[in-house]
């Protein structure tokens, strides 16, 4: 792992369908400053850049990192792109910390960020590469076949997603930076939403927002000198499989199984569900709770759905997922990943406002992508480990 | 933590000039297969490359080029969506965390499959420049010019084109280019042997820690150092006549004494004023490999000038050697790195 590393600061945008406000540069920005506001630093404090995003086509704009150096003020400084498909907001924020890890560098800036008002993403997954097949039908599409073989498999009744899409959103109320926030969010009210995918209604499936989300990452000296209490870097891991090979299993890749079996390894966790006080999982879909529950070692195969019927991963529940109300309430899809690290360190901080979940000492933050084959996973805690 | 790095191992495709029919996974397979079987290496503790969706015209070009690598069981692996020399810096940050000990680093373009010239206008700032519409060889021209300016000739231009084409058809693995002719301009003061040449091609490097980089090469190359820097994005906010972000990355990786450097100079002016600003002496071999100039696989060219910089020293026949990779419009970001016997 190297040297220690810890989040001291992290600024979010409020995620909305449309920030016509601002420009793309001026989006970075409004996270970066709010990050450094936590931190009690300004730009000069800055060794280096770190920016993720989502596929380029989203936007239409190539290699963004060169025209957002200006406005993320990299100028004089390293800046690196990160693209790892839909884990890219997670591996950004660990392309950072490993620059901490390496001794390189003593505050790192880290930014990701999407800006969908600007392109149609679905339209942008679903061309024709020549000499390639293609699957033109978007993220939902994708997914749904994977989780009627997750239903099919453990025998999940149907009602199981409504629950997940209820329970983010009631959380996503007490976060005043999420783009959902439907009062008197219910089962019926999910239930009779159009199905867009089956299983998938329209309820259970992420927005399409634009925002970005900054964290400033940094050494340890420089975490002793921050004004507000840092979320030290316990462990950090990525993991990629081929997304196509006979015989692969889409319902719980075993790159997912391998990223968390290394990240409890460097955290010292073998019981996740009791070491860790809440998790931010990446959830675009709301059956991708029980799924990764699953996944992730929370409990055993087939009982994914039974913890998420039983509340417990409720804000109430003994393992709080999603406390910020998820992918499901807020996708800025780049940085989607990075707001579930992110969150998962405001936890830690004892910082998340009214979804705090209560004596946070330990938590998960995953992303993953592509296929769902690429994994990024880091455990963040109140103590230097 | 501070465990010495090295570039233990080097390929690169031949180089072609026109479509050779091969997809990009197919550009890269047999270079992976190459340095898997130079370096005995079939399982790397990280893996990074750098690649870019627009070449394709569609996303996640890094998911294909997964499958050359044999990533199963699942690897630990990232991808920047830049030239691989950067993934390459990502990739010795994270061997110095001390827990492994070896990463594979690739990067791999196809540039005949749309026209990179008018491509690279999509990396300008999407609201005041980019609609504007000016292409990446526009643009150079007018770095070109501001160098020109400021006390340079034309036939210094020549003069690198001509040696970088002759070094070229000298070397295997770039293209065979005629010496320049009395040919008018492309955009003045460039013509067309100052550009360089559309091409398809994909490279791979194995970096190694320690005791590992001595097991896998009799004179591993080592990271003496490396470091990059970004500069202001419009053209109006800098003086084009000279690059500010190269000089800064040169002196952070400590760029002395170097008796051979790669430059990752796209135009001849390019390469004058990349000498200028790393502060290279007269003495020293610039491009031996051709350059660029001879040979230019988008997203494999930075990491190709390591890799070729990193030769000399496995070779035994150089002690200390640059590579430099750039990216952005007039050479807006740079990076240094410093290898040594």
């Amino acid at each position: 792992m190297g040297e220690p590393c810890a989040v001291i600061g992290v600024g979010q945008t409020e995620y909305r369908t449309k920030r016509t406000d601002v420009s793309i540069a001026g989006l970075v920005r409004e996270a970066a400053l709010r990050a450094l506001e936590d931190a009690g630093l300004t730009f000069k404090d800055i060794d280096a850049v770190v920016i993720g995003k989502a596929p380029d086509l989203f936007e239409g704009v190539m290699m963004p990192e060169a025209y957002l150096a200006d406005a993320l003020g990299a100028r004089g400084k390293p800046m690196i792109r990160v693209h790892t498909a839909g884990s890219v907001g997670g591996s950004t924020a660990l392309v950072a910390a490993s620059l901490v890890q390496a001794g390189v560098h003593d505050r790192v800036l880290v930014v990701a960020w999407e800006k969908q008002s600007e392109s149609n993403a679905t339209w942008a997954l679903s061309t024709h590469p020549p000499l390639s097949p293609t699957i033109v039908v978007g993220a939902g599409g994708y997914f749904a076949p994977h989780i009627r073989a997750y239903m099919r498999r453990t025998g999940a009744p149907d009602h199981i997603g409504t629950l997940v899409a209820v329970k983010d959103r009631q959380n996503a109320l007490k976060n005043p930076y999420a783009h959902l926030r439907i009062p008197g969010i219910s089962r019926e009210m999910v239930e009779s939403t159009p199905m867009l995918w089956e299983p998938i209604r329209y309820l259970e499936t992420c927005p399409s927002s634009d925002g970005a989300a900054a964290m400033v990452l940094a050494s340890e000296s420089a975490a002793r000198r921050a004004p507000n209490p840092p979320a030290w870097v316990h462990g950090t891991a990525m993991r990629s499989e081929p997304i196509f090979f006979a015989g692969r299993d889409t319902v719980s890749p075993q790159a997912g199984k391998d990223c968390a079996a290394d990240v409890y390894r460097q955290a010292g966790i073998t019981d996740p569900r009791r070491e860790l006080d809440c998790a931010e999982v990446y959830v675009p879909f709301s059956w991708y709770e029980p799924m990764w529950l699953e996944n992730l070692g929370f409990c055993g195969e087939g009982e994914g759905w039974k913890l998420t019927e039983s509340g417990a991963t409720g804000l109430d529940g003994d393992i709080p997922w999603n406390a910020s109300g998820g992918v499901l309430s807020s996708n800025p899809i780049g940085a989607s990943g990075l707001i579930r690290f992110a969150e998962a360190a405001l936890q830690v901080r004892g910082l998340a406002g009214e979804h705090q979940v209560e004596g946070a000492r330990r938590a998960l933050g995953h992303a993953y992508g592509g296929g769902a084959q690429f994994y990024a996973m880091w455990v963040v805690g109140s103590d230097r480990p | 933590m501070s465990r010495d790095v090295a570039v233990v191992a080097f390929a690169q495709t031949k180089h072609t000039g026109e479509d050779a029919g091969l997809t990009e996974v197919e550009l890269l397979a047999p270079v992976i297969t190459e340095i898997k079987q130079a370096t005995g290496l079939n399982r790397f503790g990280f893996t990074c490359s750098g690649s870019l969706d627009y070449l394709a015209g569609a996303p996640f070009s890094f998911v294909s080029a997964l499958d050359t690598v044999g990533a199963w069981p699942p690897i630990s692996e990232s991808h920047v969506e830049m030239d691989g020399a950067w993934a390459l810096y990502e990739a010795w940050a994270r061997l110095r965390h001390g827990d492994v000990d070896t990463a594979l680093v690739y990067g791999f373009g196809k540039s005949t499959q749309g026209s990179l010239r008018e491509l690279m206008t999509l990396q300008l700032d999407p609201y005041y420049l980019a609609p504007l519409g000016p292409d990446q060889v526009s643009l150079a021209a007018l770095q070109a010019r501001a160098f020109l300016d400021a006390g340079h000739k034309e036939d210094d231009l020549r003069a690198v084109a001509a040696r970088s084409r002759a070094a070229g058809r000298a070397n295997p693995y770039a293209l065979d280019l005629p010496d320049p002719a009395d040919e008018g301009y492309e955009v003045a003061p460039l013509r067309p042997h100052d550009c360089a040449p559309i091409t398809d091609g994909a490279a791979a490097v194995v970096l190694a820690a320690g005791d590992r980089a001595r097991e896998l090469s009799e004179r591993p190359a080592w990271i003496r150092g490396i470091d990059h820097r970004i500069e202001a994005h419009s053209l109006g906010a800098r003086d084009l006549s000279r690059s500010e972000s190269a000089a800064l990355a040169a002196e952070r990786a400590g760029a002395r004494d170097v008796e051979v450097a790669e430059l990752h100079a796209q135009f001849s002016h390019e390469e004058l004023m990349l000498r200028e600003a790393i502060g290279l002496a007269d003495g020293v071999r610039v491009n031996p490999s051709g350059g660029p100039l001879a040979a230019n696989p988008v997203m494999a060219t930075g990491l190709i000038r390591i890799g070729e910089a990193a030769s000399w020293i496995h070779r035994g026949e150089a002690r200390r050697t640059l590579g430099h990779a750039a990216s952005g419009p007039c050479l807006q970001h740079n990076l240094v790195c410093v290898l040594e016997a």
